[in-house]
This record gives C-alpha cells, structure tokens and sequence, in this order.
C-alpha cells in the first residue's frame, strides 16, 4: 500500500480522527488511479458494498449495513481463490458485486483489464458472458417450468455461443462433460437430486464459455459424498478449460483442497489474503490462528490446541470501532479498539490487516 | 448426438436401458391437468360452463323460431266482463256483459310446443332471450376479465419488477380506486348515458369499462405480491447474471410462474362479473328494453306483481342461469388452485 508511514491517531481527538480518515481516503483514490495488472484476469480494489437500513424523507441514508469494507485483491488466470469466513461476514455479498449482481458502493472492479464497476447493463450483458456464478442452493437456483435443455440452451441461444441449428449438440455435449446423462434433456429439475442439480448449475455457468466463475458455497447444500463428486468434477473442468474460479465457502477442508490463494473475511473486510500453502503454514492474523485451529483432525488420540474465541460475530450494522476483530480478539490492546488496521503486504503476497504485526 | 432417441416409455424386461431411462416423469403442466380432472367438483364446474356456452352461443344458430325481439304477434284474445246495475221500481237488475278484445301480442303465454318456456308480458320467446342473455353475460364479463388481466399484470408486474417509486405511485392509485363507492358512481354514469344518445345495446359495454379501470387493482395487487417474491428467488438472479435482458427475464422467467395464481384469479372474477352484470342490468343500468340479458328478465319483477307470484317460467330460468354460471365458474376456478397448488404433490 502507498503510504505505510500513517500512524494512529488518538481515538479522543475528533479533529485528529477525521484527517485521518481523509488521508486514508485520498489514499484509496490514489490507489485507484493506478494502472492495472495486464496479467491478472481480476483485480478488485477497495471494494465497498453498503446497503441502505435506514432512510429520511428526501432519500438521504442515515443507517446503513456495510457489507462489503475495503476489500483488495487480485487474481491470475487459472487460479482458484477460496475466500472463507463466518456465515454473514460477506462473502456471498462480495462475490456477487464482483458480478455486479449488486452495484458496488465504492471501489474498482477491474476484470480483463477493463474496469466494469461504471457499466451499466448493456455493456455488462457482454461481459456476463466471461464471468457466470454457481449458487449455493440448486434447488432454488434453477427455474422450475423449463426443462434442462431448456435451461442449459437459453444462454447458449441469448448469447449466441454457437449456430442456432447446433445448439443442441453443443448442450447434450456440455451435459456430458458435466457428468449429465443425455436423457436428462427433457427432463424437468424436480426430478433430480441435489449433486445432479448442481451439476445441471454447473452445466448452465459454463454454456456461456466464461472464464472466471464464481462458486458461491457450491457444495455446502450437500453430503459430503457427493460434495466430493462435485469438487472434482469443478476441478477437472478447470484443467480442460482453463478456468479462473473465486470459491467461496465456509469449510475449511474443501478451500485448502481446492485453492491456489486463500482469503479470509472478517465482517466484511478481509483479514488475510495469500498463497495457500503461505496461510496454512504461517497465518499471520489472530482470527484465522483461531479459525485454522478449529479444523477437526480425524484422530482422538490427537490434542486438539483449540483457540476458542468468547462471543459472536458483531452486527454488520453497528460494527465495533477500530479493528472490527477486537471484541474477540485474544490479543487486543489499546489501539485496537479505536484504529482500523492498514491492510498490508508482510510477505511476498501475503497481506494481512492486524496492529499486533505492524508493530513487529 | 443429433438423432438422439426419445428414451422408451413402455420397457420391456428384456430392455438393457438402465432403470432411470425407463421411467419417464409427468411435466407440470400434465400434472396440473391431471390432478384437475381428478376432481369431480370441478369436472362439474367444467361441464356448466361448457354447458351455458354451448346453449348461450351455438343455441340460437340451432333454434331459430324465434329472434331476440321478435314479438310473437299470434295474438291473444282478452276477455272482459262488465257488470251494469239498474233499480226499477226497487228491484236490483244486474246486466252483466262480456266483451271479447283481441289483441296483437300473444304475451305471458304459459310453458308449450311454440313457446318452451314461455312468453313474456312484451310477448318475447323467454327460451330464446335467455339464450342472448347469456351471449351478453358472458361476452360482457370475458371482455371484463381480459382487460382486468392485461391492466394487472401489466401494472401489477411493472410495481412489483421495479419497485421504488414506481410502485408507490402504482399501489397508491390502487388504494384509491379501492376506496371509492361502485354503485354510487355507476349510478351517476348511467344517469349520464341516459342523458347522451347511446345505444342500447352499447350502455352495458361502457359501464363495464368503467368497472374493469376500478377492479384491475385486485389482478395488481395479485401479481405485485407474486413478483416481488418470485424477483428474490435464486433463479432470478441467476438469470440476471446470465446477461438476460429485462423483457425477457419478465416474460420468459416471471410472467410463466404468476401464471398459475392469475388463471385462478380470472376464473373466480368471471364469476364475480357475471354478477355485477346481473346487479346492473338489474337496477335498469345496463341493457335496456327491447334487449335482453339475464337481469334484465329479473327486472321485470320489480314492477310487475302478477308476474311474480303467477307466472314463475318468466323469470326463474334466467336466475338460474346466472347460478349455473358463477357457480360453475367459481368450481372451475377452486378446482384449478387445488391443482395448481405445488405443495400437493401427485
């Protein structure tokens, strides 16, 4: 980040707190004038999602649930990102304003090179193309009057993928790359089970031939069994296909599976961000210390050295002051609870937010 | 790949096919037919429809004795008997005296041969204007319900796609023409008809209008509600995602889903239609005199004594045709949500 020099100001002193909440906002938009990675296929800056609780009269928001808070990063093609966090803390929010499914209340979106997060839904009907989403409820997900080849060839046809009189080639052959038998065609989504749903999902994502997707939750609605079937079945289309995924989940097992980079959410910020075997190893934050700790070990003979944090997650609507970790935090001090930690790079890649490790 | 077989409905037990390919599940369409059907309350429901139908439109093709407002000029003789009384020298003389009148219309004729049911006080075949009363009923009340329809969804489905202002200002519109008194006003805009020279047979179809502009908000609100659910249902947003545009996402991914609650709706106002057709031309507000419509054959009633307590066959056939019909309609429409409901699976 551009400025590291900024120090805390003394919680007390309004003035003092303002001007550094003017630095820190000159600072945002200066990093958002910067030039993007030719290289990466996404890069996110400072993304900002706040939903509006509570309105005056003339339409002016007094109240409002921030979702999504200042979250970076960038992302490579062929790379699977795996973001985890708690239930709420924002990561169904956050993957579905990268798709613009919720219009970002601040910061850059920047994929291809091309920054989408002012497109309105013309321009972002031809990107929808190169960026789809798999839900995490595929019973809900999928219309249920159509058929499945009535699902999986309406992008096909809408988007123009391949020539009217092939359609249905292309769909029974996307079906079977799926794991889809090809008499499913006529079939209607009530009649199958959850795996095979998700499957159908997965089928309809990838009928536009995106290259980025993103997985929200995909297998957290079913047996493990088959939650086993579904991961490798993603894995192996993103090695023929050369796929970029951002896989959100809360289970742990599956993201250290299934990911080249982890990021770890916190109420809505990101806390940690880096390589897969970096954050496994050497976890920089206390809460994903804490939350790495709670990975059960298939062995009762072995002691589990648990870190138990006291309490809930806070209220996105009235978050804490300060870092936002600090009312769990085993190791909160003073600072904490008045200064939002910078988020940083300690390592080659390795970002994290936390005042306990700039003060190494 | 191409030429891919329709899997086997009826296996074989020498058949290779796996049993997953064998069995071949109802669409939901089938399946609301046939759960439907099922049903005798609403295969009755069905069959008085149809039934009114058939008898309102393809009767007067088939029974052609007698037209609308064809009198029946056979005519009628009338007797009447005068009594004089003379005193003559305080004896009491009574001279009574018969006269024989004949008259142009055969009317109130009794049930017979010429006449199934009768003629009216006017001499008007009952059979026959039943038949065209029903033509006016149900044409009336058709007409009504489409346009009803087309208003609620329209406005209905573009409050509940868009929200924000627009569907405060759609669902306030709502709240007042909820508010406002029907009969009342239909009062004062049959008083203007009168005063302006419309046709008869064309009043009816004005007041209905007029009904049809304040009963959309009921179909709006309907269709409102359903939307505003259906918008938040994950497939929506899938189908945002997949770069939909809006017309097709609220046609091709909404309308089809607020489908069955709008086919119930309809059915159950036809009924309610029908009825206010009936009040109207009842109160003398909507077909007048000589046309006929099924309210209008109450009506006479209201005037005529005699005819209420004498002569049953000018006036009961027409309500019951007006029962037949909101009942059946009303079966249809209870038979259709059983079917429709998703919950009930089989």
């Amino acid at each position: 980040m551009a400025e590291e020099k900024i120090v805390a100001p003394v919680y007390d002193d309004e003035a003092e707190q303002a001007k550094f909440l003017e630095e820190r906002r000159r600072q945002i938009e200066e990093d958002m004038k910067k030039p993007f990675d030719p290289e990466a296929i996404l890069e996110v800056r400072h993304l900002r999602k706040a939903f509006p609780l509570k309105k005056t009269l003339t339409g002016k928001v007094t109240q409002e649930l921030i979702a999504v808070d200042d979250v970076s990063f960038k992302l490579m093609p062929g790379e699977t990102l795996g973001i985890v966090g708690e239930s709420g803390c924002g990561k169904t929010t956050m993957g579905r304003a990268i798709l613009k499914l919720h219009q970002p209340s601040g910061g850059q979106i920047i994929f291809n090179g091309e920054d989408i997060t002012a497109y309105k839904s013309p321009q972002m009907r031809e990107i929808r193309k190169q960026m789809q989403i798999i839900f995490q409820d595929p019973y809900s997900s999928l219309p249920p009057r159509s058929t499945v080849g009535g699902i999986l060839s309406e992008p096909v046809e809408v988007h123009n993928i391949v020539p009217k009189d092939q359609v249905k080639a292309y769909v029974l052959d996307l079906m079977d790359k799926c794991g889809l038998r090809d008499y499913y065609y006529e079939r209607y989504p009530h009649e199958f089970s959850g795996g095979q749903r998700q499957r159908i999902c997965i089928a309809r994502a990838l009928s536009v031939n995106p290259k980025l997707v993103i997985c929200d939750e995909p297998v957290s609605a079913l047996d493990v069994s088959i939650q086993a079937q579904i991961i490798n079945l993603l894995k192996d289309l993103q090695r023929s296909l050369n796929l970029t995924y951002i896989f959100i989940s809360h289970d742990l097992s599956v993201v250290k599976f299934i990911s080249d980079k982890i990021g770890i959410m916190y109420l809505g910020s990101m806390v940690e961000f880096g390589n897969k075997k970096e954050i496994f190893e050497n976890p920089l934050h206390p809460y994903t210390q804490a939350l790495f700790s709670a990975i059960p070990y298939p062995d009762p003979d072995v002691k589990m050295n648990r870190i138990v944090l006291n309490g809930d997650i806070p209220s996105p609507a009235n978050p804490p002051k300060g870092c936002r970790f600090h009312t769990r935090c085993p190791h909160a001090k003073e600072i904490c609870k008045h200064v939002v930690p910078t988020y940083k790079e300690y390592e080659d890649g390795h970002f994290a937010a936390c005042h306990l490790l700039e003060e190494e | 790949m191409e030429e891919r077989k329709t899997p086997a409905v009826e296996s074989t037990a020498e058949s290779e096919l796996p049993l997953d390919r064998q069995v071949r599940l109802m669409s939901p369409t089938r399946m609301v037919v046939r759960r439907f059907f099922r049903s005798k309350l609403s295969l009755v429901g069905l069959a008085m429809v149809v039934g009114l139908f058939l008898f309102s439109f393809v009767g007067p093709l088939l029974y052609t004795q007698w037209g609308e407002i064809q009198l029946d000029e056979s005519g009628k003789t009338e007797y009447a008997v005068s009594e004089t009384t003379y005193t003559v020298d305080g004896v009491e003389y009574t001279v009574r005296q018969t006269t024989e009148k004949s008259l142009k219309d055969n009317f109130l004729a009794p049930p017979s041969a010429e006449h199934i049911l009768g003629t009216d006080n006017e001499g008007y075949d009952i059979f026959v204007r039943l038949m065209y009363g029903g033509r006016i009923s149900l044409t009336v009340s058709f007409i009504a319900v489409f346009v009803i329809t087309v208003l609620g969804v329209l406005l209905g489905g573009v409050a509940g796609y868009f929200g924000g202002w627009v569907d405060n200002l759609i669902m306030r519109v709502c709240d007042v023409l909820i508010c406002l008194p029907g009969v009342p006003i239909l009062l004062i805009i049959s008083t203007l008809l009168d005063a302006s020279d419309i046709d008869a047979k064309y009043r009816i179809y004005l007041l209905m209008i007029y009904l049809t502009l304040f009963s959309w908000p009921g179909t709006a609100r309907l269709v409102r509600g359903q939307i505003l659910s259906l918008r938040e249902q994950e497939y929506m947003v899938a189908a945002e995602a997949m770069g939909y545009s809006t017309s097709r996402k609220i046609f091709k991914h909404l309308v089809p889903n607020v489908m069955p609650q709008l086919i119930v709706q309809m059915t159950l106002s036809l009924g309610s239609m029908i009825l206010y057709e009936a009040t109207l031309s009842y109160l003398n507000l909507g077909v007048k005199a000589p046309y006929a419509a099924w309210g209008t054959m109450i009506n006479i009633i209201s005037t005529n004594q005699d005819i209420l307590q004498n002569h049953l066959n000018v006036w009961v056939p027409a309500g019951i045709c007006i029962v037949i019909a909101v009942l059946g309609f009303n079966f249809v429409g209870d038979g259709l949500r059983d079917a429709l409901d998703p919950k009930a699976r089989r």
